[in-house]
């Protein structure tokens, strides 16, 4: 009952704070809207929903991964995040609570390129029920990579720093823009390392059909991904956050 | 209350805490009076869950910290050594936050912080962002932001390091107010003055050791052995001295000056007598002291630090 309190006012207070600041809402619009422009300049013709799986991805991982690292590494070094430590919850309903908002941000992000495609083009075709689950897994493993980053950061320019230093590699690698199949023998291996590339997967067969994998198996795989980086961050936030 | 023993804390092979022990009582503000660096953040932060004991033990109202740290969480209240509150929110937000965090319910926590902003002189301030206070008021809403949820023990952490001497003396005189109402505290300080005047007990601590501790009296006493009084009179002979110490047994006379002398000795030194003796001899006494050890002079002693070390920071204004 105390724990419950304690993750919605901690969820509040981020979203309040951080999640609905302008300048930050604006990254989850401007970044994929400018992409999308870019793309249907390049090549008018283009399909718009042979591109919505690509920048759907990309708005959640943008909004996700530097907004938990930024946040939690502005909090530690302003020394507030240590009342989240000493407060009498467990770490693991913490971070829970640190992780719920940026999964919501990210997955609002995501919605942004739906809305403005459906001005101009029939979404009639796209699963919502296999989108909603890709979506959140999504949102789930790039806000704990961001938690990871977190732990590993110690300012918030390093945050960011390391953040983008796992979003571009990651974008060429998961199949999205260039085929897996296509990509040299030697990166394919990391490609299936990558919690976006199942993601990105499930994506496509909500909105294309053009997917390798059945999506309920790569929804077992990114839930194994993010149960797995979740206790990794758990054990790095005890080791790490309390000397 | 509060009990530690052999508590120790190494960073590499550096030791910031050299295994100390002590105890705090209930209702009692204890303090921790050290120099930069000797160790008090370590300790504190040992005892609050928030850094890990090398070896040693915290027990808090019988709960050992190391084990049931969330539990023993749940009765303290913490203040660090900056404040460190949310600054995008203002100041009732923050302690409703605050509150929050430890599991009160809305109207509760409202209330409640309602009544601290108004007990510490925040009332038109608990609309302002944080970001926009002055540090003395920083300073009180990190003090009511860790008072939220009615903790038994108060930790705090140089509670008036870098603030003006009228917020020090607001704080003070609500951390008494607190020991009145029963709340056990803990604190740490590098100002003389202000351990002597508000904690029952002390301690000092010097390069991660208790050198000693005890009540202000019982520390001065550890120093001084026996009573000294100084008498200013209207002139004074070198001859009397011998006088003066044949005719008080065990005692030890000293000039200072023309018309100051120092007299020593083990047992307490009745006035009259003296006074009658000087007065015989036509000379007229204008002022007797009883001349004890400040708790400056104690400190020194005891840790051999200059006392410098510790007084300069108040004229700095401390750190930030
Ligand atoms: N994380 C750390 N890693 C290495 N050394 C540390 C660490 N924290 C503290 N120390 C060292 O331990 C010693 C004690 O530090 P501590 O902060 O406990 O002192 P303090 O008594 O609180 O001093 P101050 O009055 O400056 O706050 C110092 O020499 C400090 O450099
Ligand atoms: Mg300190």
């Amino acid at each position: 009952m105390k724990s419950r309190i304690a993750f919605w006012n901690i969820l509040k207070k981020d979203i309040k704070n951080y999640y609905l600041k302008p300048p930050n809402i604006s990254w989850g619009i401007i970044f994929p809207l400018s992409w999308t422009l870019m793309q249907l300049i390049r090549s008018p013709g283009e399909n718009i929903l042979e591109l919505l799986p690509g920048l759907m991805a990309m708005s959640v991982l943008f909004g996700t991964t530097s907004m938990l690292s930024v946040t939690i590494t502005f909090e530690r070094s302003g020394r507030s995040f240590e009342r989240l430590l000493l407060a009498p919850i467990s770490l693991n309903v913490m971070v829970l609570a640190k992780i719920a908002g940026t999964v919501l941000f990210g997955m609002f992000n995501a919605f942004v390129p739906i809305i403005f495609a459906s001005f101009s083009t029939d979404l009639k075709g796209v699963n919502f029920g296999i989108i909603l689950p890709a979506v959140f897994m999504i949102a789930v493993s790039s806000a704990l990579m961001g938690l990871m980053i977190a732990v590993s950061a110690n300012q918030v320019f390093e945050a960011q720093t390391f953040s983008n230093f796992f979003r571009f590699p990651m974008l060429f690698l998961c199949g999205l823009f260039i085929p897996i199949s296509d990509l040299p023998l030697f990166l394919r291996p990391i490609s299936y390392f990558l919690p976006l590339t199942y993601g990105a997967d499930m994506l496509k067969s909500a909105v294309t059909g053009a997917n390798t994998l059945s999506p309920v198996l790569s929804f077992g795989i990114l839930l194994f991904f993010s149960v797995t980086l979740f206790l990794i961050s758990r054990h790095n936030i005890n080791r790490k956050w309390i000397l | 209350m509060l009990s530690v023993a052999n508590l120790k804390k190494t960073y590499g092979d550096f030791t910031a805490v050299n295994s100390i022990s002590f105890e705090v009582q209930k209702g009692e503000i204890f303090g921790f009076l050290g120099p930069n660096g000797a160790g008090k953040t370590s300790t504190i932060n040992m005892m609050i869950g928030l850094s890990r004991p090398t070896s040693g033990e915290v027990i808090i109202d019988g709960i050992d910290v190391r084990k049931q740290t969330k539990k023993a969480q749940s009765i303290m209240g913490i203040v660090a050594d900056e404040s460190n509150l949310y600054n995008e929110m203002n100041g009732f937000e923050n302690l409703c936050f605050c509150a929050a965090l430890y599991g009160m319910e809305k109207s509760e926590r409202e209330a409640k912080a309602r009544d601290l902003l108004e007990e510490f002189r925040l009332k038109d301030a608990g609309k302002r962002p944080f970001k926009a206070y002055s540090k003395g008021m920083k300073r009180k809403l990190t003090i009511a932001a860790a008072l939220i949820h009615s903790p038994q023990i108060l930790f705090l952490d140089e509670p008036t390091t870098g603030i003006d001497v009228e917020s020090s003396r607001q704080i003070r005189k609500m951390i008494k107010a607190l020991k009145e109402q029963g709340t056990t505290v803990f604190l740490t300080t590098h100002y003389i003055e202000e351990a002597e005047r508000i904690c029952d007990r002390i301690a000092f601590i010097a390069k991660g050791q208790i050198v000693a501790s005890g009540t202000v009296l019982e520390l001065m006493d550890s120093v001084s052995h026996g009573h000294s009084i100084r008498f200013v009179t209207s002139k004074f002979a070198e001859n009397l001295t011998d006088e003066l110490q044949s005719n008080f047994k065990g005692s030890k006379v000293t000039i200072q000056s023309d018309n100051t002398l120092i007299m020593e000795s083990e047992e307490r030194i009745s006035l009259l007598p003296v006074m009658n003796f000087l007065y015989d001899k036509g000379i007229d006494v204008y002022e007797a002291k009883e001349l004890r050890p400040s708790l400056e002079d104690v400190f020194v002693k005891l840790t051999g630090i200059e006392s410098s070390v510790l007084t300069r920071d108040e004229k700095k204004g401390g750190r930030k």
